[in-house]
C-alpha cells in the first residue's frame, strides 16, 4: 500500500470510527421497530411505567390476541384486504407494465417517442391533486367503501412503465427479438417466451417497491374506506388509535403486526430493494 | 434508436416463405395494432383514475360541492379561491407546513450524504448495512408515527426521559403535542427517521459513479475527508442531490401521515388542540370529509400543487446556484 492515506472514499477501507458511526445510526433505523416489539409483549403496568421499558415482555400473545378478537375493529379482516389490495395491484402493475414497456423498447409504431413524452410527463404529477374528484369519481362508479376504490388507482404506474423500458432496452437485444419474430413468433408469443423471462430481476425490483408502497398507503384508503367496517389494515390501525381511551400495547401489537410482513420481505428482497433505488426508483 | 429496430418485413418481400393469405391479416395486426393494445391499459387506466380526476378537480373548485347538500351544485367562480386568503385556518397550516418541511429536509439530506459518504468506503458486509438502512423506508408510516407518538409522550415518553437523565426538564416535562415548535421538532424527527436511509441510497449510488482519479489530485494536495466530501463529492454529485431536493420538497409539502397520526385523537385531523401542527394536506382532509365542503378543499388542493411548483423550483434553481459555486 502506499502511504497516500486520503485516496478516493471508496478506495479507502473503512475504520472503526467508519463502523461505529454507521452501527450507530443502524441502531436509531431499527429502534422504533423494536420498541413497537417491546410495547406489543408488555403488560399496561409495564407502559404506563417510569422509566419507559425497553426490555420485551412476555404478552405478545395476549396483545395479539386482544387486537385481533376486537369486536369493532376486525383486524384479521384488515390485514387481509391489505394483502388482497397489495397483491392484486403489484400484479397488474408488473403486467400491465412490463407490457407498455416492452412496446415502448422494442416495437415500433407511429408516435412512439411522443407517447412515451406523455408518459414521463404523467410522472410528474402529483395524485394527491385530484383526490377530491377522484373520491367523487369513486362515488358515481359506487365504489366508495370497497377495495376496488383503492385497487383501482394502482392498477398501472408511469413509474412501472419507465422502468420496464429502461430494463428491457438494455437487457434485451433486438437481434433475439428479430430472430423470434423470423421463427414466426406473434408479438404477444414473444412477450411471453422471449421478454417475461428476460426481465425477471425488474419484475422483482418493481413488485417489492410497489407491494411496499401499497401496503404503506394510508390517505386515500382513509379518505374511501374510513369509517367501514373492513379497511385496509393501516386505516385499521389509525382506528385502534382513536378514540377517548387508547390501549397502546393492543395499539402497537398491531402495528407490529402489520409490520411484520415487510420486514419479512425486507429481508428476502432486500438486495433487490437497494438496486432499485440506488438505480433511481422514484417514492 | 440502433438500426437494429425490429421492423416487420414490409409487404411483398417476405424474408422467408411467404405466409398464407390467413396468417398475412394476423401478421399485419400483429405489428400495426398490437404495439397499441399492449399500452392501452396504461393510457386508459391513467385517463380515468389518474388525468380525469386532475382536471375534474378544476370543475369542482370553481362550484360549490357540499356532499350534505347535493342540490347545492352551482357554480362559485373563484368564491372558494378568494376564500382562502382570507381563511387563517389555512395560513395557519400553510405555516406549520413550511415550518416541518424545513425541520425535516435540510438535517434529512445532510445526514443523508454523510451516511451515504461511510457507505462509500470499502466495508465489510457491504449489502448487510444497505439493506439495513432501509428499515425505516419499509416501515408503515402508521406504525412507526404510533411508536414516535409514545416516544415523545409527556409523562412516560422515551424522550423526556432521556432529557431527564441529562437533568433537563426533570420538574417540568416537556408537552411535546402542545407547542408548535416542539411538535414541528418530533414530528420533523418521524419524516427524517423515514427518509434518510433511502435518500443515502441515492447519494450513495452516484457517488460509486465519481473516476477515482479525481479524488488522486485532491489527496497529493492534502485534502482530508472532509474537505473531499464538501469540495469534490458534492459538486460531482449534484444532479442526484437537486433530483432528492425536489423530491423531498414534493413529499415534505404534502405531509399528511406524520401529523394525522401523533394528534391524541386522529379521527379529528385537527393538528393538535389548537392547529398547532396541522399541515395543508391534513387541512385538506379535514375540509373535505369532516366539514364536507368538496368544492373549498379541491380549491385548496390546487393552491397546494401551486406552492408545490414554486417551492420546487426555487429549490432546484438555489440548489444549483450553490453547488455552481463551488
Amino acid at each position: 500500500m502506499t502511504t497516500l492515506v486520503n485516496r478516493a472514499p471508496q478506495e479507502t477501507r473503512g475504520n472503526w470510527k467508519t463502523y461505529a458511526a454507521l452501527a450507530a445510526f443502524m441502531v436509531i433505523s431499527a429502534f422504533p421497530v423494536y420498541w413497537m416489539f417491546v410495547i406489543a409483549t408488555s403488560t399496561d403496568e409495564k407502559v404506563m411505567g417510569f422509566p419507559p421499558t425497553v426490555i420485551p415482555g412476555d404478552q405478545l400473545l395476549v396483545n395479539l390476541g386482544e387486537v385481533f378478537g376486537m369486536q369493532n375493529v376486525y383486524f384479521t379482516a384488515s390485514l387481509i384486504n391489505s394483502v388482497i389490495v397489495a397483491g392484486v395491484v403489484t400484479a397488474t402493475t408488473l403486467f400491465f407494465c412490463s407490457l407498455a414497456g416492452f412496446a415502448f423498447a422494442k416495437l415500433r409504431f407511429r408516435y412512439r417517442n411522443a407517447l412515451m413524452f406523455v408518459v414521463i410527463l404523467t410522472l410528474t404529477v402529483p395524485n394527491q391533486l385530484g383526490v377530491v374528484a377522484l373520491y367523487i369519481l369513486m362515488a358515481r362508479l359506487d365504489w366508495n367503501g370497497t377495495l376496488l376504490a383503492v385497487i383501482a388507482p394502482g392498477l398501472v404506474t408511469a413509474f412501472g412503465v419507465f422502468y420496464m423500458r429502461q430494463f428491457i432496452s438494455h437487457a434485451i437485444p433486438d437481434e433475439l427479438i428479430e430472430a423470434a419474430r423470423i421463427d414466426g413468433a406473434l408479438t404477444l408469443r414473444i412477450y411471453w417466451t422471449v421478454v417475461l423471462p428476460a426481465i425477471r430481476p425488474a419484475l422483482a425490483v418493481l413488485g417489492l417497491l410497489t407491494f411496499v408502497a401499497t401496503w404503506n398507503d394510508f390517505q386515500w384508503p382513509l379518505i374511501t374506506l374510513g369509517g367501514t367496517d373492513f379497511p385496509t389494515s393501516m386505516v385499521a390501525l389509525s382506528d385502534l388509535a382513536s378514540g377517548n381511551y387508547v390501549i397502546y400495547r393492543r395499539v402497537l401489537a398491531g402495528a407490529f403486526a402489520a409490520t411484520v410482513p415487510l420486514v419479512i420481505l425486507l429481508l428476502i428482497g432486500g438486495r433487490q430493494i437497494v438496486r432499485g433505488i440506488m438505480e433511481g426508483a422514484l417514492k | 434508436m440502433s438500426l437494429t429496430q425490429t421492423r416487420p418485413a414490409p409487404p411483398g418481400e417476405p424474408k422467408h416463405a411467404p405466409p398464407p393469405r390467413s396468417r398475412y391479416w394476423w401478421y399485419r395486426f400483429d405489428t400495426k395494432t398490437v404495439p397499441y393494445l399492449l399500452i392501452a391499459p396504461f393510457f386508459l387506466l391513467f385517463a380515468v383514475f389518474g388525468l380525469f380526476p386532475i382536471i375534474f378537480n378544476a370543475v369542482v373548485s370553481l362550484r360549490n360541492w357540499r356532499i350534505d347538500e347535493p342540490d347545492n351544485r352551482g357554480w362559485a367562480g373563484g368564491e372558494n379561491f378568494s376564500r382562502l386568503l382570507t381563511d387563517d385556518d389555512f395560513w395557519n397550516a400553510l405555516g406549520n407546513t413550511f415550518g416541518i418541511f424545513v425541520l425535516s429536509t435540510i438535517p434529512q439530506l445532510l445526514i443523508a450524504l454523510i451516511v451515504a459518504n461511510l457507505l462509500n468506503r470499502k466495508l465489510r458486509a457491504t449489502t448487510w448495512w444497505r439493506v439495513g438502512i432501509l428499515l425505516p423506508y419499509v416501515t408503515p408510516v402508521a406504525a412507526s408515527t404510533l411508536v414516535f407518538a409514545m416516544f415523545f409522550a409527556r409523562d412516560y415518553g422515551l424522550a423526556n426521559w432521556f432529557l431527564s437523565l441529562v437533568g433537563f426538564g426533570e420538574e417540568d416535562p416537556i408537552d411535546w403535542r402542545a407547542a408548535k415548535w416542539s411538535s414541528w421538532i418530533a414530528i420533523a424527527t418521524m419524516v427524517n427517521w423515514k427518509w434518510i436511509g433511502y435518500n443515502a441510497l441515492l447519494y450513495l449510488s452516484a457517488m460509486q459513479s465519481i473516476p477515482k482519479d479525481v479524488y488522486e489530485a485532491a489527496a497529493v494536495d492534502g485534502a482530508g475527508p472532509w474537505t473531499q466530501l464538501w469540495r469534490i463529492t458534492v459538486p460531482m454529485i449534484q444532479p442526484v442531490i437537486l433530483f432528492t431536493v425536489v423530491l423531498s420538497t414534493i413529499g415534505g409539502l404534502q405531509l399528511f401521515n406524520e401529523p394525522m397520526l401523533f394528534d391524541e385523537n386522529p379521527a379529528s385531523a385537527s393538528g393538535g388542540s389548537d392547529g398547532q401542527f396541522q399541515t395543508i394536506a391534513q387541512l385538506i382532509y379535514k375540509v373535505g370529509w369532516k366539514d364536507l365542503n368538496l368544492g373549498y378543499a379541491a380549491a385548496m388542493s390546487w393552491a397546494l400543487f401551486l406552492i408545490i411548483l414554486i417551492v420546487a423550483g426555487v429549490n432546484a434553481l438555489a440548489t444549483r446556484r450553490l453547488g455552481g459555486d463551488k
